[in-house]
């Protein structure tokens, strides 16, 4: 099979929810890019859930909680303005539900996400392609849902800037591509006027720590068929643990490491259309839940003025 | 290749300053507030009505030493000294502290509530631990301030400074002892000026009070008291305002007068308030008996309901009889009753249509787990009028202990009523009914957030008349967020309302005979 990278849709996602923290669709995870001109659309469905989770490092779970879901229903979009830079959007639809206890759910949309991806170098020798990709983006919520509910809230209500950058080799048709994001996020201001983390404080706006996203993803990429194998790590740069037996807040110390795959297939027959599949496993972390997480998406790609 | 890095060293700096742009930097609510200035120093305050102390003089203060004896000299040479050169850490207690010691030391407790908020976790039988005072720092640490332990801790407090500062006010006035920087031109006043006198210093009586009442209300939090203690006194000293004999008369006063209070505390049948199993099933069949639906505790694994005896604990305001004859509420509707059926109805509607207005009246008033309860949220509503009114030290523990004394008492009555009628929650009856916040694990008639800024509400009133209305509408605020967070029904929360207000007026009839007015 011929390397190709272009026709159909190149976005593969990653979808997790760490007590929805990273609930954005993260379209800008891997190294493919569209062509000049070239526009798709989809939507994806999210399915995350757990029912265990870790409070501060220890693990437990809550029987006044069950199993948490969070589903969502995203549209994303990508476009070439050239071969090698690219804008990417994207717009999800979150709702959250307890299994038991009593905690309502909550719904909206979440926050909008746009990327420009910038292929910056790319070297080839015999077999051998390298490939240095930059990015750059910022998300910020789209509607004025509940941040102080975790773990029901659909988001966590900061804008948030991020810079990554990305190392793609590629040998034939096996591909590895590091990644490694540093996400600035905002304060963010609950419905209250004080609240306590490790101390009290009399005002309604959270100081949101930063946050870091390494990556490390392989597999193959064909012409009609990619799959991949993914290692993702979110760390939060600060925040604190939640207190033994204590309420989640938006300013926890978040991590997660994340397993997962993705495969992407596009229709021989119809090589606009794509539909993709994926699943991630969080193995570990501290003050989230360990979701395990599927989603199905379908895309349309096709070329806008072409020459 | 070289083009690409010229376009990245040209990116790199915009994205830089797109970054740095966003200053997390928060200013909290009394993080500038300017220092303290009485419009009036209350000097007659002495005479004012005591809640325990049998009289301003019950615990005697000697005479302040002579300004002209070499020991006075020498304490007046440590502020100088110490004035000399300031660092930045000298300069920014001197000004934390100058806002007013009533408030810091409220806002102090109000973090160690927050801080100790939080409901036990199960034992791996599914019972539950409950916290030890005398082993405070073992899990479950002591205490798990809940909204009555909160209320009790923010009273005996709040009425120990009160009484101490009357005390104080006694003998200010009795020696007449004016400021080191009156007595002594070259002592610099880093504050401003007044013409209280200054022995034995006020600020050292708030300090000494909360060391020994913290002792008892958070016994494991003995280090961060302490520290905020000797910073508090080394503040006064620094500022100019106190020698240091002020601060060691003010303290042992505080100290004393708290003693009073820590033995009404340890009288007060708040250490028996859990109950015991017995008296829960008991509870629960009397309910029963009287043909009604008996609450049932909604998390998993099932929990004693809190503090089911705390309706009987000591009052401030009124004594038991009083309470069960004049204020508490009467029967809740039956649980079989065609209204109890309508507005279980009405909660449903309520969980099934929240909008977010709503919402963020349930957040605002919420004051659940980890948060200063609903009696905190009063006191930092009273703080926040209070220094805009500028009271004296001792006008600010006065208004404190009538807000908290009512607290503590509306607590008393909404606990008597929630475990004498043993009212189910609505998500209990309809399992539909999902809730915008954690349901509270006790029974629901009446409505503690209702009673409680009833109560509050009433008596800030009377403080502050021209914010009476605004209390009011903060209260009926908090009253109906708990029906729109689907927790309660619109009567648990109109009968608190109406019951916190009976309260409030106990203390509305003290504070117009205290002679503060």
């Amino acid at each position: 099979m011929k390397k190709n990278f272009n026709k159909a849709l190149k976005l593969v996602l990653v979808f997790t929810i760490i007590f929805p923290v990273t609930g954005i669709s993260q379209t800008e995870m891997d190294a493919i890019m569209m062509n000049k001109n070239q526009f798709c659309t989809g939507l994806i469905y999210d399915r995350s859930t757990w029912d265990h989770y870790w409070e501060g490092s220890y693990k437990r779970n809550n029987e006044n909680l069950g199993e948490v879901s969070t589903q969502s229903l995203i549209n994303m979009s990508a476009y070439g303005i050239t071969n090698n830079l690219n804008v990417m959007a994207g717009a999800p639809y979150v709702w959250t539900k307890a299994s038991a206890g009593t905690l309502l759910g909550m719904k909206g949309f979440q926050d909008l996400s746009i990327f420009i991806k910038w292929k910056a170098l790319t070297s080839s020798f015999g077999n051998n392609k390298v490939s240095l990709i930059v990015l750059g983006g910022v998300s910020t919520p789209l509607s004025n849902y509940v941040v102080d509910f975790l773990p029901m809230s659909i988001g966590m209500g900061s804008t948030n800037l991020t810079a990554k950058t990305m190392l793609d080799y590629q040998w034939k048709n096996f591909t590895v591509t590091g990644s490694a994001a540093f996400i600035q996020r905002s304060n963010n201001k609950l419905d209250r006027d004080s609240y306590y983390d490790t101390e009290l404080h009399l005002t309604n706006e959270v100081k949101m720590p930063n946050a870091s996203q390494l990556q490390l993803r392989t597999g193959y990429r064909g012409k009609y068929i990619i799959a991949e194998a993914l290692l993702t790590k979110w760390t939060t740069l600060g925040g604190f643990d939640i207190s033994k037996n204590n309420m989640p807040f938006p300013s926890n110390r978040m991590n997660a490491t994340m397993i997962g795959m993705n495969i992407k297939y596009t229709l021989k027959n119809l090589t606009n259309l794509s539909l993709l599949a994926g699943t991630n496993y969080t193995v570990a972390g501290k003050n989230v839940g360990q979701s395990k997480a599927f989603n199905l998406g379908a895309f349309y790609a096709f070329y806008v003025n072409k020459k | 290749m070289k083009k690409i890095f010229i376009s990245i060293f040209i990116l790199m700096p915009g994205v830089g300053m797109l970054f740095s742009s966003c200053s997390k930097e928060i200013t909290e609510s009394t993080d500038n507030t300017a220092a303290l200035t009485p419009v009036n120093n209350d000097i007659n305050a002495g005479a004012w009505k005591t809640i325990m102390l049998t009289s301003a003089t019950e615990f005697s203060v000697p005479a302040p030493i002579s300004t002209a004896t070499p020991d006075y000299i020498a304490q007046i040479n440590e502020i100088k000294s110490l004035q000399q050169d300031l660092n930045s850490e000298e300069k920014r207690i001197v000004k934390y502290w100058s806002a007013g010691a009533v408030l810091r030391w409220n806002e102090i407790l109000r973090e160690l509530v927050a801080k100790h908020n939080v409901p036990p976790y199960q034992n791996p039988d599914g019972t539950y631990p409950a916290p030890n005072a005398n082993n405070p720092l073992a899990y479950p640490l002591f205490p798990f301030s809940n909204p009555p332990y909160a209320s009790r801790a923010y009273a005996y407090v709040s009425a120990a400074q009160y009484d101490a500062l009357v005390a104080a006010w006694y003998h200010k006035k009795l020696y007449n002892r004016a400021a080191p920087y009156n007595i002594d031109p070259s002592v610099q006043s880093l504050l401003p000026k007044s013409d209280l006198p200054s022995y034995p210093s006020e600020d050292a009586v708030i300090a000494g009070v909360n060391i020994e009442m913290l002792k008892l209300l958070f016994p494991g939090d003995q280090d961060f008291i302490q520290q905020k203690a000797e910073e508090h006194k080394r503040a006064r000293i620094i500022s100019g305002g106190n020698i240091r004999s002020d601060i060691e008369a003010g303290e042992a006063l505080g100290k004393a007068v708290a003693q009073k209070f820590v033995v009404r505390a340890r009288g007060d049948r708040a250490g028996a308030a859990g109950g015991t199993p017995a008296i829960w099933a008991q509870m629960e069949t009397d309910c029963i008996n009287r043909g009604e639906t008996p609450w049932i505790s909604l998390e998993y694994p099932k929990r004693p309901g809190m503090l089911c005896l705390f309706g009987k604990v000591k009052s401030f305001l009124f004594d038991s009889l009083t309470m069960v004859s004049q204020i508490r509420p009467g029967v809740p509707y039956s649980t079989a009753s065609k209204e109890f059926k309508n507005e279980t109805e009405e909660v449903l509607f309520y969980s099934q249509n929240a909008s977010r207005e709503r919402m963020e009246i349930v957040h605002k008033w919420a004051d659940g787990v980890g948060t200063v309860t609903p009696p905190g949220h009063w006191n930092a509503i009273a703080a926040e009028d209070f220094i805009k009114q500028n009271f004296s030290e001792v006008r600010w523990a006065r208004n404190m202990a009538l807000l908290n004394m009512s607290l503590m008492d509306a607590g008393i009555v909404c606990w008597d009523a929630k475990y004498t009628y043993f009212n189910p929650r609505p998500s209990q009856v309809d399992s539909r009914i999902k809730t915008l916040t954690g349901v509270p694990n006790f029974p629901s008639y009446i409505s503690g957030h209702s009673t409680f800024s009833g109560a509050a509400a009433t008596i800030l009133g009377h403080i502050i008349p021209e914010r009476a209305n605004a209390y009011h509408r903060m209260a009926e605020e908090a009253s109906i967020s708990r029906l729109y967070g689907a927790i309660h029904y619109r009567s648990d929360c109109e009968r608190g309302l109406i019951t916190g207000k009976k309260v409030g007026n106990f203390a509305v009839l003290r504070a117009k005979k205290d002679g503060a007015e």
